[in-house]
């Protein structure tokens, strides 16, 4: 079976005095959670840019469930669910009328679309907010809200770019849950970009990205045997250290 | 081919529900062009006085003339309206989700563009309604025949706000926008006086009515409402519209355009 993403050499940068990303190659295997690891600046906004073809890469080839992202865009990004780093939902209109308006985005019908609201949100124990304006929603609500946006028109990749991001401990921990549950109850593969090392678990993949470069990927055991480390938090240390 | 349809239908419904919920941008754009009817024109009216020219068979008030430059006052400020919240949407954020639907994307930004031009033809609806009230009267009929006009010209200014968009690196540019844009586009144009009466004041100001695309949307507006076709309009007005479109739509390619290559719609 085929990754639900793969990327091979994938390179791109915004001026000429320096690449944001450099010969790039990854892999998100079906069902798997897989974290993308870099502090701040390594490039992990600009893969994820790429990735949901906000840009296009001119070096490297992007596949979403073996689907060649610049040949078959529309058929790879209706595999795709999405979740910003910034919050995109608009506030003034309800939990509800954002949902139906993504599921347009999607080509969903009205049955369809009606269905899986209720089976999203249930799914994320948001079903008293439907008719809420989101506006009136806490933060860590309105994260939930977008994760199950993403999740409408049923994905079998999803790409979340740093989505704790301004939440508090509470919200962070619950969203952090909610993903590994669907990868693990709903099969679905999960690329997660962070730079906080506590929201990942034993038996996650991890790529470490640096400075554009993927310094290292592969199990969490695989990367504390690599890097010889007693745990992630050292691991990621000396792995964006080295040669920095 | 439903699927295009569900995803244009929902793009509609969200402009049209945003613009309810917006109440206070629907009365700014109504008042603007009421107050230029209301005062301006009556103030001008005893010295400007407008002879009998295409498409009036008479001689004619200058509430009567401004009528349709200020129909397409309401377009161009709608056009820049959502110049501006492309840019708003692009540093917020919320631009993202439209981008990342599996449509393609000149289909996708169309669509956003056709909406937008949507609501802004209602804003013209309900400013002819008013207007009728201050005794400019076109004929009936003229209200239906102006709205593909209408559409063309909505469309044409949307263009150029989308491509606008596309230029802008940040919101607080958009200042500029406005001094740049809107206020010569507007005040350049036939809009506020006939292009005979312009060419005798300045020959200089002249050429750039006539180059300015504006004067051909409110021309085309104008000759619409009053049941004569312009050709010469309508061809200039589609013209730009498509110039700025493909412009626009370049500008947004997410390998080619303005966007990708500065970075800006990270």
């Amino acid at each position: 079976m085929a990754d639900a993403l793969t990327v091979e050499n994938l390179s791109y940068a915004y001026t000429r005095r320096g690449r944001a990303l450099d010969g790039v190659s990854m892999e998100v295997p079906e069902g798997s959670f897989t974290a993308l690891l870099g502090p701040n600046g390594a490039g992990k906004t600009t893969l994820m840019a790429l990735v949901t073809r906000l840009f296009e890469a001119r070096e490297g080839t992007i596949r979403v469930c073996g689907l060649d992202l610049r040949r078959s865009s529309t058929a790879a990004l209706a595999r795709m669910g999405v979740v910003f780093q910034r919050p995109t939902l608009d506030l003034d209109l309800s939990v509800a009328q954002n949902l139906d308006y993504a599921a347009a985005l999607h080509g969903l019908g009205r049955a369809e679309t009606r269905r899986r609201t209720e089976e999203v949100l249930e799914r994320l124990e948001m079903t008293a907010f439907r008719r809420r304006r989101v506006r009136t929603l806490s933060g860590g609500e309105r994260r939930r809200i977008e994760l199950a946006r993403a999740l409408l028109h049923t994905p079998r990749l999803l790409v979340l770019d740093e989505p704790t991001v301004g939440l508090d401990i509470e919200s962070r921990r619950a969203i952090v849950e909610h993903v590994h549950r669907l990868c693990r109850e709903d099969g679905v593969a999960v690329l997660w970009t962070t730079h906080l090392i506590d929201e990942i678990r034993e038996g996650d993949r991890v790529v470490v990205l640096h400075r554009g470069r993927v310094r290292a990927r592969g199990t969490l055991t695989e990367l504390l045997r690599h890097t010889g480390a007693d745990g992630l938090g050292e691991a990621f240390r000396r792995l964006t250290e080295e040669r920095s | 081919m439903i699927r295009y349809l569900r995803c244009f239908t929902g793009i509609l419904s969200r402009e049209l529900l945003r613009f309810v919920q917006q109440r206070g941008r629907f009365f700014a754009a109504l008042v603007r062009p009421l107050v230029w009817l209301f005062i301006f024109a009556a103030g001008f009216r005893s010295i400007l006085g407008v002879s009998i020219q295409p498409p009036y068979e008479t001689y004619i008030l200058y509430e009567v003339y401004i009528t349709p430059g200020l129909s397409a006052m309401i377009l161009l400020f709608a056009g820049m309206q959502s110049s501006l919240s492309m840019v708003y949407d692009r540093e917020m954020g919320s631009m993202r989700v439209l981008l990342v639907s599996p449509f393609p994307r000149w289909y996708l930004l169309t669509a956003k563009l056709f909406s937008g031009v949507v609501v802004a033809c209602l804003q013209v609806y309900v400013f002819l309604a008013i207007a009728w009230f201050w005794e400019i009267r076109p004929p009936l009929a003229g209200y239906l025949a102006v709205f593909p006009a209408l559409l063309l010209s909505g469309l044409m200014l949307g263009a150029l706000g989308l491509l606008l968009s596309s230029l802008i690196r940040q919101l607080e540019n958009f200042a500029g926008v406005m001094n740049f844009v809107i206020f010569p586009m507007f005040f350049a144009s036939s809009a506020l006086y006939p292009l005979w009466r312009i060419r005798e004041s300045s020959y200089a100001l002249y050429l750039v009515c006539a180059f300015n695309p504006f004067t051909y949307a409110v021309e085309l507006i104008r000759f619409s409402l009053y049941l004569r076709p312009n050709p010469e309009a309508l061809a200039i007005t589609a013209a730009w519209t498509a110039l700025f479109l493909a412009l626009a739509l370049f500008g947004y390619n997410p390998q080619r355009g303005f966007v990708a290559a500065t970075g800006k719609g990270e």
